[in-house]
C-alpha cells in the first residue's frame, strides 16, 4: 500500500515541495512563516473545495466548517484544557465531519447554484448562532493559547509552521490516493453524468455524501490549523461569508488540476493580500480582484495551469 | 423454476396528468429471448423500458424481474439484481476516453466497500477492458475521448458499459437511432452476438423493420401506450392492425406475402 503510494509521481512532489517549504521555515522570517501557515490552512480547506470541484459542485459556505473546525479547537481549550497539537487537529477534523455527515443528507440532493447557495445559508445560520450566543464567544470569539506538543509548549511558531507542514502533506496524500482509487473517479463521472452512474449501479447521492465528507472534514483540519496559527477565533475571521467566498476565490485562482494546486494559491493570496494591503490600504481589495479577473482572462485553468507548461508536471495529469 | 419468466409485467400502467402514457401492459418475457418493441414515436415505447428499469415509477401495475417484485425500485437496485440498459441517446462519460469510461463501468461492477478505495488502474481491469473493446470493436480507438467518437461507436460504448456488469437482462432503447444506414448491421451485429454467447435476455426498441426481422424472436407493437400485438416477428409485421398503426400501411400486397412466408 506504501509502496504503490509512494509510486505516485504527484504524491512525490507533494513530499518534495511540502519538505521543502518545511525546511525554508528555518531561514525565513518570522511574518513570512505566519503568511505561510496561513496560507496552508486556508490551502487545506481549498483542497476540500477542490475534491467537490471536480465533480462539478461549488460550495459557497465553506466557511461553515473551517469555523466547525476553529471553533473546536478554541472551545476544546475552554471546556476541556486541551491545547495538544495532534488533539486539536483531530477534534477540528471530526466535528467538521460530524456535522458534514447530517447537513450532507439535505445538500446531496442539490446541484449546481441551488447547492451553493444552500452551503452558504447553512454557514450564516453558524455565524447567526456564534454572534447571539454569550457561551460561544459572541462576536468577540475566544483567544487559543500557544499549541504545545505532547507536553511540550514551544517559544516560537515554528514548530507549529512545521507541523501544519506535515498535516497539510498527509492531507494532499491522502486526497491524492482517494482522487486515483475508484471512489475518488467517480468525481468526472459524476459531473459528466449521473444517469450513467446510477446505471452502473453506483448511488450517486452516496457518492456526493462521502465527497462532502471529506470536503468538510479537511476545511475542519484547515480551520484548526487557522485557530492556531492565529491565536483567536471570532465569528467574523472564522464564519462570515466573506471567509467562504475567500476560499472560492483561490480555488479558482489555483485552478483544479492538482492537489498541490491550493496549497499554492492559498499562500500566493496570502502574500498578494498582504502586498495588496501595503500599497493600498484602503483599496487593497480591488487589487486582489484585479488579480482574479486577470487569471480568469488569462490563466482559465489557474495557476497549475501555468505550472502545467513545464513538461514533468504536465504528465502528470495524466498518470 | 426454469417455467418462471425473466421479466413479467402485469397490468402496468402510467399517467402524466391527463395523458396516459402506458396502459394496461400485460407482458411475459422467458430468459434467453431477444424481443423487440416498435411503434410509433410517442407510443408508449420508452416509457414501459423507462418503468421496468425504475426510470420511472407506474402509476399502477406490478413489475417482476427473476420472480422477485421490483415496481418503482431504484436504478441502481434495479442493475445489482441484474437488469439493465442503454439510452436512446447515449450516456457516456464524454470528457473521459473510451478505455476511461469502461474502466469506471468495470470498477463499478467489480469493486464493493472498501475495495473502492483500490487504484481504478489495475492489472486486472486493464485486461478485461481489453477485452472488453476487442469484442465491442473500440479497441482502435480506445484513447479517444468519448466526446469526439461517432455516433455508432458511441452507442457501442455505452451497450459495452451497460453489460459490463454481466446482467440477466438489457433493454436498448434505439440502439441504432442516429447512426449512419451502412453502420446499423454492423452494430447490431456486434452487439448481438456478444450478448448471445452470454445468454443475456434482450429487449430493444427499434424503429427499422429490417433490423426487427432479422434480430428478434418476438415483436410487442405499441399504439396509444398499449400492446396491440404480441407475435413472432413473420406475423407482427404482416399483421394488418400492425401495419396500419405502427409501420404505415404501405399498400404492398406482394411484400406482405413474403413477409408472411419468410
Amino acid at each position: 500500500m506504501l509502496g504503490a503510494t509512494l509510486s505516485d509521481k504527484t504524491v512525490r512532489l507533494v513530499i518534495i515541495a511540502l519538505l521543502a517549504l518545511a525546511a525554508s521555515g528555518f531561514f525565513l522570517p518570522a511574518w513570512v512563516v505566519n503568511n505561510l501557515m496561513f496560507g496552508l490552512a486556508r490551502g487545506a480547506a481549498v483542497l476540500g473545495l477542490l475534491v467537490l470541484w471536480r465533480t462539478g459542485l461549488m460550495s459557497f459556505g465553506h466557511g461553515l466548517y473551517f469555523g466547525v473546525g476553529a471553533y473546536s479547537v478554541a472551545l476544546a481549550e475552554q471546556w476541556l484544557g486541551l491545547s495538544d497539537f495532534a488533539i486539536r487537529i483531530l477534534i477540528a477534523l471530526l466535528a467538521a465531519a460530524v456535522v458534514s455527515v447530517f447537513l450532507g443528507f439535505i445538500l446531496r440532493r442539490y446541484r449546481d447554484i441551488f447547492f451553493a447557495m444552500l452551503s452558504l445559508a447553512f454557514s450564516m445560520v453558524l455565524y447567526g448562532i456564534l454572534v447571539k450566543t454569550e457561551a460561544l464567544g459572541s462576536t468577540d470569539g475566544f483567544s487559543v493559547s500557544q499549541t504545545s506538543f505532547f507536553g511540550w509548549v514551544p517559544e516560537d511558531k515554528l514548530p507549529l509552521f512545521v507541523a501544519c507542514v506535515g498535516v497539510c502533506l498527509v492531507l494532499a496524500v491522502l486526497v491524492q490516493m482517494y482522487l486515483r482509487s475508484t471512489l475518488g473517479r467517480l468525481t468526472t463521472a459524476i459531473r459528466d453524468n449521473e444517469i450513467r452512474v446510477e446505471y452502473l449501479g453506483f448511488s450517486v447521492s452516496l457518492a456526493i455524501h462521502i465527497k462532502y465528507v471529506i470536503s468538510a472534514a479537511l476545511a475542519g483540519a484547515a480551520g484548526g490549523m487557522m485557530a492556531m496559527a492565529l491565536g483567536q477565533v471570532d465569528p467574523d475571521s472564522m464564519v462570515y461569508w466573506t471567509v467562504s467566498g475567500e476560499l472560492v476565490f483561490i480555488t479558482i485562482m489555483a485552478g483544479p488540476g492538482s492537489v498541490l494546486a491550493p496549497f499554492i494559491g492559498a499562500i500566493i493570496f496570502e502574500f498578494l493580500r498582504t502586498y495588496a494591503f501595503e500599497i493600498a490600504p484602503h483599496a487593497w481589495q480591488l487589487i486582489v480582484g484585479a488579480t482574479l479577473l486577470l487569471i480568469i482572462f488569462f490563466l482559465p485553468g489557474g495557476i497549475w495551469s501555468l505550472l502545467e507548461r513545464i513538461p514533468f508536471i504536465r504528465r502528470l495529469r495524466h498518470e | 423454476m426454469s417455467d418462471t419468466p425473466i421479466l413479467s409485467v402485469t397490468d402496468l400502467q402510467k399517467t402524466f396528468g391527463a395523458v396516459t402514457a402506458a396502459k394496461d401492459i400485460n407482458v411475459d418475457i422467458p430468459s434467453g429471448q431477444i424481443v423487440g418493441v416498435i411503434g410509433a414515436n410517442g407510443a408508449g415505447k420508452t416509457t414501459f423500458v423507462n418503468m421496468v428499469t425504475g426510470y420511472l415509477k407506474p402509476s399502477s401495475g406490478i413489475i417482476k424481474f427473476r420472480g422477485e417484485d421490483i415496481t418503482g425500485i431504484a436504478p441502481r437496485l434495479a442493475v445489482h439484481r441484474g437488469l439493465t440498459r442503454s439510452f436512446q441517446v447515449s450516456q457516456v462519460f464524454m470528457t473521459l476516453s473510451v478505455r476511461q469510461n469502461l474502466l469506471s463501468a468495470l470498477a463499478l461492477a467489480r469493486r464493493q466497500g472498501g475495495a473502492m478505495l483500490m487504484p481504478i488502474s489495475a492489472p486486472d481491469l486493464l485486461q478485461e477492458c481489453d477485452e472488453i473493446m476487442e469484442r465491442y470493436k473500440l479497441t482502435d480507438v480506445a484513447d479517444q475521448l468519448a466526446s469526439a467518437l461517432s455516433q455508432g461507436s458511441r452507442k457501442l460504448l455505452d451497450i459495452a458499459m451497460a453489460v459490463v456488469s454481466g446482467p440477466k437482462m438489457l433493454l436498448l432503447d434505439e440502439p441504432t437511432s442516429g447512426v449512419a444506414a451502412e453502420e446499423k448491421f454492423a452494430i447490431m451485429d456486434t452487439v448481438m452476438s456478444a450478448l448471445k454467447a452470454t445468454g443475456t435476455t434482450v429487449l430493444f426498441i427499434e424503429h427499422d423493420m429490417e433490423i426487427v426481422e432479422r434480430y428478434v424472436d418476438r415483436v410487442l407493437a405499441f399504439f396509444s401506450g398499449e400492446v396491440i400485438c404480441d407475435a413472432p416477428p413473420a406475423e407482427a409485421l404482416v399483421d394488418p392492425k400492425v401495419r396500419e398503426l405502427v409501420i404505415g400501411d404501405t399498400h404492398d400486397a406482394g411484400q406482405q406475402e413474403e413477409l408472411s412466408h419468410a
